[in-house]
C-alpha cells in the first residue's frame, strides 16, 4: 500500500526548491500550486477574514471559492490553489481584503 | 484553424474536460475549425485532473477511473488541429445580431495576466462542468475543512493531502471516490459519513439494471473502502467541527429521514481534516446570462434544458456534460460527441451519421436515467437546517451568519436568495454565491418550496476593469494574432 500520494503515482519530480510563507521556508515541487506546497508543509491557513479576523486557506481547490487568496510576491488576491509555485516565491498571509484590484 | 485570420472559428468549445474534449475532437475530425478554451494549464477537466509534467508521475492513472478513455481523447486532440487555448478564463459570451459569437476570456493561471482575448466562432459548445454544492454547519470555515472535491483536486494535481486522518462527509457518490483515493494515497480515513441512505437506488431498479457499470463501480469502491478499513455511516452528518485554529475532531450525528439531527445520537471522531460536499451543481452562468432555458433537477439544482442533439434553447449554442445535469464522465463524453456531430451537421450539412447519433442518444438516455435516480437518492432533505446554530457562517466570503439570514427572512420578509443577498450581503463576495447559494435559497424558503438559486452572475470570473473597458472598443485583428483570436 502506498504511503504517500507521490509513491502512489510513481512521481519522480524535478528538483525541489524553496518558497517562503511569512518568512518561514517551505519546500515546493515543480508543478505544485502554492496551495499544494503549503499543504505539504502542513500549513492550512494563509489568509485572515475581513470582519472577524479568522484564518482561512484552500477550500474548493479549483479556483471557485476564493478562500485561498494570498499575497504572492507583493500581489494581493492571488488564488493560491491556481498559481504554480516558483523558486523564491514570497507568500504573505493576506489580511482583510488585500487591496482589491479586481472589479468584483 | 479558420482559413484566414479574419474568419471566425466554426466552433468554440468552452471547457476541456470529458465533454469538451469529446466535442472538440469530434467536430475537428469532421473538418470544422475548432478553438478549445480552458482556464487550467492542462486539459482533462476536474475528473481527469492530473499532475503537471514536471512532477514526473509514472502512473497518473492510479488516482483515476477509466484513464484509458482520457488517454484516447488526448491522443485524438494531439492529432487534430484544434487550437487549444489553455489558461483562458472565459468570463462572458456575447453575440451580435447576425454575426458570430464572441467568447471573452482573460489569460493567466488565475486570470490576472490582464490580457483579454476575444475568440470569434460561428457556434459554441459549453462544457463548463460543475462545482461542488456545500451545506454549512458549525465550524465549517475552520482550516482543515475542505471540499470533498477540493481534497480530490489537490490530491490529483498537487499530490498532497489536507491531513493525516481525514473524515469524508456529505452526500453523493463522489464521497466514495474521494475516500478511496485519499486512503490509497496514504491518508487514514476513519469514516465516510453519508446523509442519505443507499436504499434510495433500490427504488429505481430499471435505471440500475440498465447501468450495470455503475454497480461495478460501486462494488469496486466498496471493496477498496473495506480494504482500507473505512467505515461507511449512512443517514448521518457532521454537525460540528472542533478546534481553535484547525480541525481537531468532528461531531457526527444521526439524521432522521428528513435529515433532522436526532437528539442524543452523536459521537465524536478525532481527525485533522474533514473533506465535505453535498454533490455537484451544474456550472451554467455563461448560458443563463445569454437567456438559455433551464430545467429543475430532482436534487434542487438547475441544469440547462437541452434538445435531443444537446442544443440549448438559444440557437447555435450547444451544451454537454454536467451543464445539462450531473451525470459523470462517461455521459459527458457521449454528449460532447453528440454536440460535435450536431454542430457539424448544422454548419456543413454533414450527413449526420444517423446510426452513430442514435446509438449515442440511447447511451445518453440510459445514463441520464441513472443520474436522475442518483440525484433523487442524495437530494438534501429540508431538515438539514436543523444542524445550524445562529453563529454558523453560511456565506464564507462575507461572513454572514445563519442568524442574520433568518432575520432577513422573519423580520424583513425576504422570500428568496436574491432579497436575502440584498439585505445581508450573503452571496455578494468573491465567489458570488457559488459556495452559499444553495444554503441561502433553503433558508429563504421558509415553509414554501425552495427556489433554485438563480445561476445569474454578472461575470463568470472576476475580471480586471481593463478587460471590461475593452469590450466596447472595436477590436481590430492584429496581423500576428492567431487566426480568429483577438487580443
Ligand atoms: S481553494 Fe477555492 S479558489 Fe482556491
Amino acid at each position: 500500500m502506498a504511503r504517500t500520494p507521490a509513491e502512489l503515482v510513481g512521481a519522480n519530480p524535478g528538483p525541489s526548491f524553496e518558497i517562503t510563507m511569512d518568512g518561514r521556508p517551505v519546500t515546493a515541487l515543480p508543478g505544485q500550486s502554492v496551495a499544494a506546497a503549503l499543504w505539504s508543509a502542513g500549513i492550512l491557513a494563509w489568509r485572515t477574514t475581513r470582519h472577524t479576523d479568522r484564518p482561512r486557506g484552500a477550500f474548493c481547490g479549483i479556483g471557485q471559492c476564493y478562500d485561498c487568496l494570498a499575497t504572492i510576491n507583493g500581489e494581493p488576491n492571488r488564488r493560491a490553489c491556481l498559481v504554480p509555485a516558483r523558486p523564491g516565491d514570497v507568500i504573505i498571509t493576506q489580511e482583510g481584503h488585500g487591496h482589491a484590484r479586481l472589479s468584483v | 484553424m479558420p482559413a484566414s485570420a479574419s474568419d471566425p472559428y466554426d466552433l468554440a468549445v468552452i471547457g476541456a474536460g470529458s465533454a469538451g474534449l469529446a466535442g472538440a475532437v469530434t467536430a475537428a475530425e469532421l473538418g470544422l475549425s475548432v478553438a478549445l478554451l480552458d482556464g487550467s494549464p492542462q486539459h482533462g477537466g476536474q475528473f481527469y485532473r492530473h499532475p503537471a509534467p514536471s512532477m514526473g508521475a509514472a502512473r497518473p492513472e492510479a488516482l483515476h477511473h477509466d484513464w484509458a478513455a482520457f488517454a484516447e481523447l488526448r491522443r485524438r486532440l494531439e492529432r487534430s488541429d484544434v487550437s487549444h487555448l489553455s489558461g483562458h478564463h472565459v468570463w462572458t459570451v456575447t453575440k451580435e445580431d447576425h454575426g458570430p459569437w464572441a467568447v471573452h476570456a482573460v489569460t493567466g493561471v488565475d486570470g490576472t495576466a490582464e490580457r483579454s482575448v476575444r475568440v470569434r466562432a460561428r457556434t459554441v459548445l459549453l462544457a463548463t462542468g460543475a462545482y461542488e454544492r456545500q451545506l454549512p454547519f458549525p465550524g465549517w470555515t475552520l482550516p482543515g475543512v475542505v471540499g470533498a472535491g477540493g481534497a480530490q483536486a489537490m490530491l490529483k494535481s498537487g499530490l498532497v493531502l489536507p491531513g493525516k486522518r481525514v473524515v469524508v462527509a456529505g452526500s453523493g457518490p463522489l464521497l466514495l471516490a474521494v475516500a478511496t483515493s485519499l486512503a490509497a494515497a496514504g491518508a487514514q480515513v476513519p469514516a465516510v459519513i453519508e446523509a442519505s441512505g443507499y436504499l434510495g437506488y433500490a427504488r429505481h431498479p430499471r435505471a440500475l439494471a440498465a447501468n450495470p457499470h455503475k454497480l461495478v463501480e460501486a462494488a469496486v469502491h466498496g471493496a477498496a473502502l473495506l480494504r482500507h478499513r473505512v467505515r461507511l455511516r449512512t443517514r448521518s452528518a457532521v454537525t460540528e467541527v472542533h478546534g481553535t485554529d484547525r480541525v481537531e475532531a468532528v461531531t457526527v450525528t444521526r439524521l432522521d429521514r428528513d435529515w433532522r439531527p436526532v437528539r442524543g445520537a452523536s459521537r465524536q471522531i478525532e481527525c485533522d481534516a474533514l473533506a465535505v460536499g453535498h454533490g455537484l451543481a451544474p456550472q451554467i452562468e455563461l448560458a443563463t446570462a445569454l437567456g438559455c432555458a433551464t430545467r429543475p433537477v430532482a436534487d434542487g439544482t438547475s441544469a440547462l434544458a437541452l434538445d435531443g442533439l444537446q442544443e440549448t434553447s438559444v440557437r447555435g449554442l450547444w451544451a454537454a456534460g454536467e451543464t445539462g445535469g450531473i451525470g459523470g464522465a462517461q455521459l459527458a463524453r457521449s454528449e460532447g460527441e453528440l454536440a460535435g456531430l450536431a454542430a457539424a451537421g448544422r454548419l456543413y450539412g454533414h450527413p449526420v451519421r444517423e446510426e452513430r447519433v442514435r446509438a449515442l442518444q440511447r447511451r445518453r438516455d440510459r445514463m441520464r436515467a441513472f443520474a436522475d435516480a442518483m440525484a433523487i437518492s442524495h437530494a438534501p432533505a429540508a431538515g438539514w437546517t436543523g444542524w445550524l446554530t445562529g453563529d454558523t457562517e453560511v456565506c464564507r466570503c462575507e461572513e454572514v451568519t445563519a442568524r442574520s439570514i433568518r432575520e432577513a427572512v422573519t423580520d424583513f420578509g425576504a422570500r428568496d436568495a436574491r432579497t436575502v443577498k440584498l439585505l445581508t450581503r450573503a452571496g455578494m463576495g468573491w465567489c458570488q454565491g457559488r459556495m452559499c447559494g444553495a444554503a441561502v435559497a433553503c433558508l429563504a424558503a421558509r415553509e414554501g418550496a425552495v427556489e433554485p438559486p438563480a445561476e445569474r452572475r454578472p461575470f463568470a470570473v472576476p475580471v480586471p476593469l481593463s478587460a471590461l473597458a475593452s469590450l466596447d472598443e472595436p477590436t481590430g485583428i492584429r496581423p500576428d494574432a492567431a487566426p480568429g483570436v483577438d487580443d
